[in-house]
């Protein structure tokens, strides 16, 4: 880690490296790709922490430079779906105001931020959002904005933000079978299959596929009524404790 | 054996049930329609009551696994109609959308009829943009309204029709309501083409116009539709296009691939579709507010999904629907009645002095009234043993399709199938195979992969054992519970394990299990009626056969003792089990028609020859044992000769290897049964 402050335009100077590198397939750029204000700046600032090496007339990323780009891509992307998930703002505004945002997200704030948001692995445009800590520890928080299906509590309501998952196949019929983003959405019940709600119907799902809605939630907590209150109390509160992955 | 005699039998069965050997009806058709629209909502019920005839109804998403045709007289006109597989949407993500997408192409229709759930509107209308997008004559039956109305939906029929641009019905076809309005629909002019448009965002709708310019085939539906589907990476749509235009193909390929560079296309496609839908239903759809009602049928729906409950609840099912209905009232009452009665006084003693007369050599007669002969033995336990058997089961299993049980069944064993390979929703083929292995076979076309369906065809031909069997296992072993329970035990514990195997050897992608979960209902007691006769109509044309000729078979094999080769070969790995000589016959038998194979083990045990252990031990052997005769050629024709094959040379040496090491458990452990 770096103790210098980076400036705005050194962020996004690693920014652009790392995307060359890792989503096109070039591990270096030559010097003159970069704006006059960069060179004399941002490029400076990098070599001088340590962040990027200079070789004749393309530069590359250092070893710590590389964490600290993918740093930068992450918050940038996670102020991304945070604009448009949660401030409801269009795509075009969101990615204009990121670049901005990012810069701000101060690195540990980025961990809340993502868990907040359920974890997303991609950005609005589909690009990857490098995982952190949190992901890797399945950090949950109490209060979440954003909740994958799979991470709500039954009787929880919410909006479907956005689909994402490994399989493309299954998003598609995912989306033709009316989950949709925009839908009201609410979790019936997590066990033995996951049951939600989608308007007059109910669909069931395994745990794999209810990790790719990824829903924004509606109120803080669960809303007892709508999991069946005729059912005797024991059972009633078992479908609520219940579950893997909660605490 | 040769197919002919077969094909001859089977056309005898058809022509005694009065259809078309391959099931089409004899008539010509002035019009040609097919129904289409999600799965459960209701399609078959309107495709049997507009033809009065067959098509598997069930309230199970994706039970109509071939496409039907039947003919309906509306007015003067005789229409031929298709029922098409449940699919939310013509893109071909699954099979059944694959079958919807490609009878939509080629065959010529005068009218398609989409069938939608009036409570999930909403969810229904993307479809019928895409079906005005392709450009077919439209009609739009919104159905279910009974229930919509029970949950405070009221539909504004005309106000659809107008913003929709089609001719629009309302019925609720289960009681009948509505259904003379579709009628006259149907019957009249052919809609005009709706100026319907659901304008999608850019790029997509700029890049369809330029790839439908370029679409100059032959494809059976609009350009614009063809555009939009190559546009979502729709498979056959690509094969079609490399078909029908392949010239352009390059071009469209850049088209498509500019379009994806900023996100998936189907992405905002769905999301238009949904969008301009959630606009008509808001005025179409008039919401009441309605308490939410407990009833009866409600409680019971969310029982049966419940992890505690729903166990329970399975139970009673097995016991009650399985073990009483089937067992005491199917393999007993009746197949006492029909076999002890009806055959036993009055078919057989006439049969044989008839056969005896007529054919003074005793061979020859041998083939008709013999041990084996085609009536005493054939005909006999076609009619009198399996066909009660197989009925209560189709009986039982149609009043659970119906009442909405077998979709919680699928939802509460997921995790459990998972384990196994399979989803929730091979549920369906593998409860049909203890009523009919065979036709679970067929079945297992609704699974979604091929690794899916070949474990499933694996574990029906090795572990399931059809309600034939099941009868005389149960009838055996009632008498001795610690048996019962070891071959419960054994059996499940093998097809428990040999899932898990199988799902550890066999490559690919594990399948996922996602399923809509239909209300609760109570059955119907014509659509029950008439789906158990359908498919005790489908097993006396497409099984009885089989049987049949298998009793020519055997009868082959004693007088040309090409058998007693084969039983000598038998007789040592028999022995090994700790059975005597008398049951290999039961084996070799029991190939060729499954419920022969526990059949014989009876006859052993009723001379007193097999009891207690070696009894418990026959009977695991058995049922694991190579499948009947007609299940192998279901399995060779739906998965083709080398899996089945495969399929049989793994399963006879692991049955006899079960047993094996059964019986030399149990007398080590000196289990007395």
């Amino acid at each position: 880690m770096t103790e210098y402050e980076l400036t705005e335009g050194a962020e996004e100077v690693l920014a652009r490296l790392w995307v060359a590198k890792h989503e096109q397939d070039r591990p270096s750029r030559p010097v003159r790709e970069f704006g006059a204000e960069d060179r004399e700046h941002a490029i400076v600032q990098l070599l001088e922490s340590g962040l990027v090496e200079r070789e004749s007339d393309v530069v590359s990323l250092t070893k710590s430079g590389e964490r600290e780009a993918e740093s930068v891509i992450r918050r940038e992307r996670l102020a991304e779906r945070l604009l448009t998930d949660v401030l409801d703002l269009g795509e075009a505004e969101a990615t204009e105001a990121a670049c901005r945002f990012e810069h701000l997200l101060r690195r540990g704030i980025d961990d809340e931020i993502c868990t907040l948001l359920g974890h997303p692995k991609v950005c609005p445009h589909g690009s990857p959002i490098p995982p952190g800590e949190c992901c890797r520890a399945g950090a949950r928080s109490a209060s979440k904005v954003i909740s994958t299906l799979a991470d709500m509590v039954p009787g929880q309501r919410g909006v479907i933000a956005y689909l994402h998952g490994r399989r493309r196949e299954m998003v598609q019929r995912l989306l033709v079978m009316g989950a949709v983003p925009g839908t009201p959405i609410s979790l019936v019940q997590r066990l033995p299959s996951y049951v939600f709600q989608l308007g007059q119907a109910q669909v069931a799902l395994d745990r794999e596929t209810a990790r790719d809605i990824y829903v924004r939630i509606a109120g803080r907590r669960p809303v007892a009524a709508a999991a069946a209150p005729w059912l005797p109390r024991p059972f009633r509160r078992w479908r609520f404790r219940r579950g893997r992955g909660r605490r | 054996m040769s197919v002919r005699p077969l094909e001859w039998l089977k056309k005898m069965v058809a022509a005694l049930l009065r259809r078309g050997s391959d099931g089409r009806p004899v008539a010509t058709a002035s019009r040609r329609m097919m129904l289409v629209g999600s799965p459960n909502v209701g399609k078959s019920v309107i495709f049997n009551h507009l033809t009065g005839r067959y098509a598997v109804v069930s309230n199970y998403p994706g039970t109509t696994v071939e496409v039907s045709r039947g003919h309906a007289r509306i007015g003067e006109a005789l229409l031929e109609v298709l029922d098409s597989p449940g699919s939310y949407s013509l893109a071909a993500f699954s099979e059944d959308g694959r079958v919807t997408q490609t009878l939509l192409m080629e065959e010529p229709l005068d009218l398609v009829v989409q069938v939608a759930d009036a409570k999930s509107l909403r969810r229904m209308l993307p479809l019928t943009f895409q079906l005005i997008e392709a450009g077919v004559p439209l009609v739009l039956d919104v159905n279910m309204i009974d229930e919509a109305e029970r949950a405070g939906l009221t539909l504004g029929a005309a106000a659809l029709a107008e913003d929709l641009g089609l001719p629009v019905a309302a019925t609720a076809a289960t009681s009948g309501q509505g259904m003379d309005e579709l009628e006259a629909l149907l019957g009249g002019e052919p809609p005009k083409p709706s100026s319907f448009r659901v304008e999608y965002p850019e790029p997509i709708e700029s890049a369809a116009a330029e790839i439908a310019n370029l679409l100059h085939g032959d494809y059976g539906i609009a350009p614009r539709a063809v555009a939009l589907l190559l546009l979502q990476r729709d498979q056959s749509g690509w094969e079609k296009v490399t078909q029908c235009d392949p010239e352009a193909v390059v071009e469209i390929e850049r088209l498509v691939s500019q379009v994806e560079r900023s996100r998936p296309p189907s992405y905002d496609i769905s999301v238009a579709r949904h969008q301009a839908a959630g606009g008509i239903v808001r005025r179409a759809l008039v919401r009441r507010p309605t308490a939410s009602r407990r009833s009866l049928r409600r409680l019971l729906g969310d029982l049966a999904m419940h992890p505690l409950a729903g166990i329970p609840m399975l139970a009673a099912v097995l016991y009650f629907g399985l073990y009483l209905f089937v067992g005491r009232v199917g393999a007993g009452v009746l197949v006492d009645w029909l076999d002890g009665g009806l055959f036993g006084e009055y078919v057989n003693p006439p049969a044989e002095a008839f056969f005896n007369r007529l054919l003074p050599w005793p061979v020859a007669a041998e083939l008709f009234v013999g041990e084996y002969g085609v009536i005493t033995l054939g005909l006999r336990y076609a009619i009198a043993i399996v066909l009660p058997l197989v009925g209560a089961f189709f009986l039982m299993f149609a009043l659970l399709e119906d009442s909405g049980y077998l979709p919680r069944l699928a939802l509460l064993v997921d995790r459990i199938f998972k384990r196994i390979g399979l989803s929730g929703r091979a549920v369906i083929p593998i409860v049909l195979g203890f009523g009919c292995d065979t036709m679970a076979t067929l079945v297992t076309r609704v699974l979604e992969t091929r690794r899916e369906r070949v474990i499933a065809t694996f574990l029906l031909a090795l572990a399931i054992p059809c309600s034939a069997q099941l009868g005389v296992i149960l009838g055996l072993l009632s008498g001795h519970p610690l048996g019962l329970a070891i071959w419960g035990g054994v059996v499940a514990g093998v097809f428990l394990l040999s899932g898990f195997l199988a799902a550890k050897l066999l490559p690919g992608q594990a399948a996922r299990f996602y399923l809509e979960i239909p209300p609760m209902r109570w059955p119907s007691l014509k659509n029950v009626t008439a789906k158990t006769s359908a498919r005790l109509k489908w097993y006396a044309a497409e099984v009885i056969p089989i049987f049949l000729a298998a009793s020519v078979v055997i009868w082959i094999g004693q007088v040309t003792r090409v058998f007693q080769l084969a039983l000598s070969a038998l007789r040592p790995a028999v022995n090994l089990i700790g059975l005597p000589d008398g049951a290999a016959e039961a084996f070799l038998f029991g190939f060729f028609r499954r419920d022969y194979g526990a059949a014989r083990i009876f006859d052993v045990h009723s001379g007193g020859a097999v009891s207690g252990v070696p009894l418990v031990v026959a009977m695991v052997t058995i049922t694991l044992f190579v499948p009947c005769v007609a299940q192998f050629l279901v399995m060779v024709r739906e998965r083709g000769a080398r899996t089945a094959a495969a399929v049989a040379a793994i399963i006879l040496p692991f049955a006899f290897a079960i047993g094996y090491l059964l019986n030399l458990a149990l007398i080590t452990l000196r289990v007395q049964v």
